[in-house]
Formats: C-alpha cells, sequence, structure tokens
C-alpha cells in the first residue's frame, strides 16, 4: 500500500527565487494493493509534480511517503534502489523515451545491469519475453528494432514492459495513452486493467474524465495543487459535490449527450495562493466576506468514501 | 455550395519517393456548414486542410480542382493564392498557441498584419474590439505580449485574427486538442457563435477527437489512411455509421459511464499502412473484418442515402 501524508510542493520562483508556487499543498490519499486510482486535474493542477514526487523525480517540501509502512521520501542510495524495484514510472511520451539512434529494446539493458548482473543471458532473455508476451506484444516482431519501426502503441507497451521487468507492486502512469491513436489507445488501456487484475496498483494520471472513469475504482479530482474532491469513481462522477467537478462534468465532450448550458468562467486564474479555497475566483457559489475567502476548506467525508473539500456543502 | 473540391490528390515529395497522403478527394462543404474532420495520426486530415490554403513544399500538388464560392481556387500557385489567403480562406492553425510573433505586442502584430494585407487598422480596431469582447478577452491584451496570456488567451486571440477579415472558408487545425475541458468547451461554443455571426462563412474543424465534434459540428467526415471512408450528418455518423472503420472507431471510444469490468471496449487491430508505398484497393482492408475479393479496387466515395457518402464495396 502506498501512502501519500499531507504531501507538498514548493517551487521557488521568479528572478531570485523570490516568489513561492504552491505546486501540490496538503495532498494526502492512499492506493490500496490492485486498486487502480485516478488522478484528474487540469493543466498546472500538480497531478505529475505528484506523479515525480512518489517516483522521488522531485524531492518533496513537506509530507512523507510511504510503501507498506517505509517512509520513502527520504530513502537514499540502497535504499532507494531497491524502492526502485517495486515503483517504476511510465510517461506521456514514447518517442522522447527512447534514444533514436540505438535499438529500442535498450531500455531493458539498463534494468539488467542494475538490477539482474547476476542473470545469464537465457534466462534474461526468457525474462524479457514472459514480460512482452504480459503486455500483449510478440518478442520476434518487435526485439532488435529500432524506435522509428515501432508504433506509439508499440512503444508506449515496451515501456510498461520494462517497468514489468521488476516485479513491481505500484506503476505511475503519466498520461500514457494521450498521445496515442484512437484506435490503440483502447488496447493499452485494457493492458493497464490486465496488469491490475494481476494485483498491480496503478496511479493513473489524466486529464481525460472518460478514460479515468474506464478504468479506476478511485478518482482523485485535483485544482490547483489542492484535493478538490475525492471517492469511489460512480459517486465522484455520478454525484459530483464540489462546483469544480461538477463544472468539469458538464464540460466533457460526450456522445451520449450535447453540451448543457453552464457558465464556465473563463476569467479570473490568478495564480497567487490566497489564505481561502484556491476555486475562489472562479467558483459560482462562492460568495464576498464568506469563509471561502478566509480559510481553506478541509477534506470531509460527505457520504461513506466520498470527500469534498468546499464550505458551501 | 462554399466549397467544392474534386479529385484533390496532393503527394509529398521525399528522397524514397512521394508519400501518397491525399488521394482523389471528391466533396462538398455547403454555406453555413461545419464540417467535421476526423481520423487517426496520418490519415491526412492535415494535409487536406493545409493543401487548400498552403501547398508549399515538400507537398506536390499532383491533380484535381477547388471552388470556393463557385470561383476556381488556384491552390497550386503560391503567388496566385495570396489574394485569397486571409481574405476569402483562412487557418487557425495546430499550434496557435505559438503562432504569435514573441517580440511584438500582440497590437502592432495585429497592425502588421493587416497592413500586409493592404488593410488598415484603424479602420477595423472597432470591429476588433467588438470580437475581443465576445470572445471574453479585455481590450488590453492588444498591449500585451503573447508570453503574458495563458494558452486558452492565445487561443482564443488567435481565433479573432484568423477570422478578423471575414473569410468564406475557416480551417480550424486541431484546435482545442491542446486544452484543458472546461477552455476547450469554451474555445468550441464560440467557434458556433462565430458561424452563427456571420464572420466566417463555413467551417473545416479538423480533430482527431469525435466527441467534440458531436457537440458542435452539423457533418462529419472520417479519413482513413489518405482516402475519405464516410461524410454525413454528425447523428448519422455517430448513431448509425455504415463505413467499418467508422463504426470500429466510434466503438473504441471510451465514454463516461462505461467500465472496463462492464463492457470491455476494443481496438482495430492492426496499423495503419504506411502511404510510401500503400496497399491497392481499399487501404482498410487488411484490418478490416468484412473484406472480400472486390476491396482489392479502390471503392469510389458514393452518395448511398441523402448526403450520406461512403466508400465501401459492401454498401453499394
Amino acid at each position: 500500500m502506498l501512502k501519500l501524508d499531507n504531501v507538498s510542493k514548493v517551487y521557488r520562483i521568479g528572478t531570485f527565487g523570490g516568489k513561492e508556487l504552491h505546486a501540490v499543498s496538503n495532498v494526502s490519499f492512499d492506493v490500496q494493493d490492485g486498486e487502480v486510482i485516478s488522478l484528474i486535474g487540469e493543466s498546472g493542477s500538480g497531478k505529475s509534480t505528484i506523479g515525480k514526487m512518489i517516483l522521488r523525480l522531485v524531492s518533496l517540501s513537506s509530507g512523507k511517503i510511504e510503501l507498506d509502512g517505509v517512509n520513502i521520501s527520504v530513502a537514499k542510495g540502497r535504499a532507494l534502489k531497491e524502492y526502485y524495484r517495486y515503483v517504476q514510472g511510465v510517461f506521456q511520451d514514447p518517442f522522447s523515451s527512447y534514444n533514436p539512434i540505438f535499438k529500442a529494446d535498450r531500455v531493458f539493458d539498463s534494468i539488467r545491469e542494475e538490477f539482474y548482473p547476476q542473470l545469464d543471458n537465457q534466462a534474461w532473455y526468457h525474462r524479457v519475453g514472459s514480460s512482452l508476451h504480459a503486455v500483449g506484444l510478440n518478442p520476434e516482431h518487435v526485439l532488435n528494432k529500432f524506435p522509428h519501426q515501432l508504433s506509439g502503441g508499440q512503444l508506449q507497451r515496451f515501456l510498461i514492459a520494462r517497468a514489468l521487468l521488476l516485479d513491481i507492486k505500484f506503476l505511475v502512469a503519466d498520461e500514457i495513452i494521450s498521445m496515442l491513436d484512437a484506435s490503440t489507445r483502447i488496447d493499452v488501456l485494457n493492458l493497464l486493467a490486465e496488469l491490475k487484475e494481476r494485483g498491480l496498483s496503478i496511479l493513473f494520471i489524466t486529464h481525460d474524465l472518460s478514460l479515468a472513469y474506464y478504468i479506476s475504482e478511485r478518482a482523485v479530482i485535483l485544482y490547483k495543487g489542492c484535493i478538490a474532491e475525492m471517492g469511489v469513481t460512480e459517486k465522484v462522477y455520478e454525484n459530483p459535490m464540489h462546483p469544480y467537478t461538477r463544472m468539469l462534468m458538464a464540460s466533457v465532450p460526450r456522445l451520449d449527450r450535447k453540451w448543457e448550458d453552464v457558465n464556465i468562467e473563463l476569467k479570473g486564474q490568478s495564480s497567487e495562493v490566497a489564505k481561502g479555497c484556491v476555486y475562489y475566483d472562479r467558483c459560482p457559489l462562492a460568495a464576498k466576506d464568506q469563509e471561502c475567502v478566509k480559510r481553506r476548506p478541509p477534506l470531509l467525508e460527505v457520504t461513506p468514501d466520498h470527500l469534498v473539500a468546499c464550505w458551501k456543502l | 455550395m462554399t466549397l467544392q473540391i474534386e479529385n484533390l490528390t496532393v503527394y509529398y515529395r521525399t528522397l524514397r519517393g512521394d508519400v501518397r497522403a491525399l488521394e482523389d478527394t471528391t466533396f462538398q462543404v455547403a454555406d453555413h456548414e461545419i464540417m467535421g474532420l476526423a481520423g487517426e495520426s496520418g490519415c491526412g486530415k492535415t494535409t487536406l486542410g493545409h493543401s487548400l490554403i498552403i501547398l508549399k513544399p515538400p507537398m506536390k500538388y499532383i491533380k484535381g480542382h477547388v471552388a470556393l464560392d463557385e470561383q476556381e481556387l488556384p491552390i497550386h500557385d503560391m503567388k496566385r493564392m495570396n489574394p485569397f489567403r486571409f481574405k476569402e480562406i483562412s487557418l487557425i492553425p495546430q499550434y496557435a498557441m505559438n503562432a504569435m510573433n514573441p517580440t511584438r505586442k500582440i497590437g502592432k502584430m495585429t497592425a502588421e498584419l493587416l497592413g500586409s494585407r493592404g488593410v488598415n487598422f484603424d479602420a477595423i480596431r472597432t470591429e476588433l474590439m467588438r470580437r475581443l469582447d465576445l470572445v471574453n478577452l479585455p481590450d488590453s491584451v492588444l498591449d500585451m505580449y503573447p508570453i503574458e496570456l495563458s494558452g486558452g488567451m492565445k487561443q482564443r486571440m488567435v481565433m479573432v485574427l484568423s477570422t478578423l477579415l471575414n473569410p468564406s472558408l475557416l480551417i480550424a487545425d486541431e484546435i482545442t486538442s491542446a486544452l484543458d475541458v472546461s477552455t476547450q468547451k469554451a474555445v468550441a461554443e464560440m467557434l458556433v457563435e462565430f458561424r452563427n455571426r456571420e464572420f466566417v462563412n463555413s467551417m473545416i474543424v479538423v480533430t482527431h477527437d469525435m466527441s467534440i465534434l458531436y457537440q458542435i459540428a452539423d457533418s462529419i467526415m472520417i479519413m482513413y489512411a489518405g482516402q475519405l471512408a464516410e461524410k454525413a450528418s454528425t447523428d448519422v455518423i455517430i448513431h448509425s455509421p455504415r463505413h467499418p472503420y467508422t463504426k470500429l472507431l466510434i466503438s473504441s471510444l471510451p465514454e463516461v459511464g462505461v467500465r472496463y469490468t462492464e463492457t470491455k471496449l476494443q481496438g482495430i487491430p492492426g496499423k495503419t499502412p504506411l502511404l510510401l508505398d500503400p496497399p491497392v484497393g481499399c487501404r482498410f482492408r487488411d484490418r478490416c473484418p468484412i473484406s472480400f475479393e472486390k476491396c482489392m479496387e479502390v471503392p469510389p466515395f458514393m452518395e448511398v442515402e441523402q448526403d450520406h457518402y461512403v466508400a465501401c464495396w459492401r454498401e453499394f
């Protein structure tokens, strides 16, 4: 089980680092074994920063991340390498994850050097083969090829296979299908569902609400680094309570119905974090001189497994 | 009829031969029609859009005629196209975010742009202000540099610029794909508003996102590997498509309300053919579940019902 406890990330920006940008503020949630949880947010919501903090690509400003009770946010050296045996990530652009002048299977070699130096060739190829089969690729068709000879979907599955070479428990999937074509993206999504059945936990980071609904059990809606709403996917989608979630749900283009007339507030995107609710500028419910402007709303459980951060409830 | 295209064929010239990106395309766009153009990457949708406005190397004009408002468009002649560009036919490019000159204030850039087309900026200034107001941008953007605007604001600014001279045809190339869902909706609705207010006569909206088209388009045209597959009104394409590719494409789209535990969606097996040496006949043949011998010939793009065109031998 992976647990995020009050995690924050503050970037120093401006010419001399004089200003602060709160990319993620006080985010807590946990991911059970064999669970897919989606992290949904628009650009600038801090969803990728959370993924990077879990992968330790970005340091934490405060809070901690625990894997099975061990605090990994301060792990170094050996302990960190041990952590990567269990937690791996796959990112948005499969084309830039490869060096175009080398063959694509080079990405496997780095895993072998680092984690399995003792394996002989045959055992290693067997391992690579079974891992490629697991992601639905035929090793004969894809090994020994250059990245440009493979399609985007194949490259993305290659990277998932790379993560599976280790006995991972947790996969951070950061927008992994947004660059794929409509006819192939669903295959990668089904693959994730299959891996989940086998006990892998997945953090599915996306801005696409329909993909998140398709695959995840629980959903976390982020806005400007704060959790606006989270809970069981059906509850969040069928009964959205935070005004931001409601606005999001109403703007999703769907094939079964046309857009309703909802007002989308395009103005007021100030980036500074006030003391109050982060959604205050755009919120249709917030009136002046309310608690909304004075204090940040806490994340409260409205119904079992459905948490919302809004004073207006 | 705003736009009439007949047998338009455009290739890309490469060292290894011609990439046959657009083959024998024939279709019409009616007055006030918003036509969605959808397909996977590499299907030729951007090539089609660009060839109507700026057909530059490595693109190579092979054959075909394009008529805009009953007037022949000399699309193969870069110079003779100049009077049409921006005034009669205009484009919102794919990366509109980066379409503005970063070293000029937006107002100055606009004035220079209009000047290069022989239009007086001051004469059009009030109209510009009115339209900025319409897309929810403050007048002060004209004194800003592009970097000071957010992605959605830049997109709306470019929209206003592209349509400032009331073109007859607007080509919007993937304009919503880089935006957040809420901004996406606002921008898409503004496109419809622009048409309703007759800033533009008709539009071709190029995108890979069918659900956006369902919201705003009057008709949808599906392309596959450089060939037209199907064109019909939006409702017909989404609810009763007839080409096997359209059917598979639509059934593979995840939607809110669909879970893998309940309905497992299927992708389309196989991959798109390379257009350097495309297969003969119907290019979807290899991935098509219902292909037969006849598919070795190129199917014509025929009207099977009123305003419903399909290119599939099984449908004739």
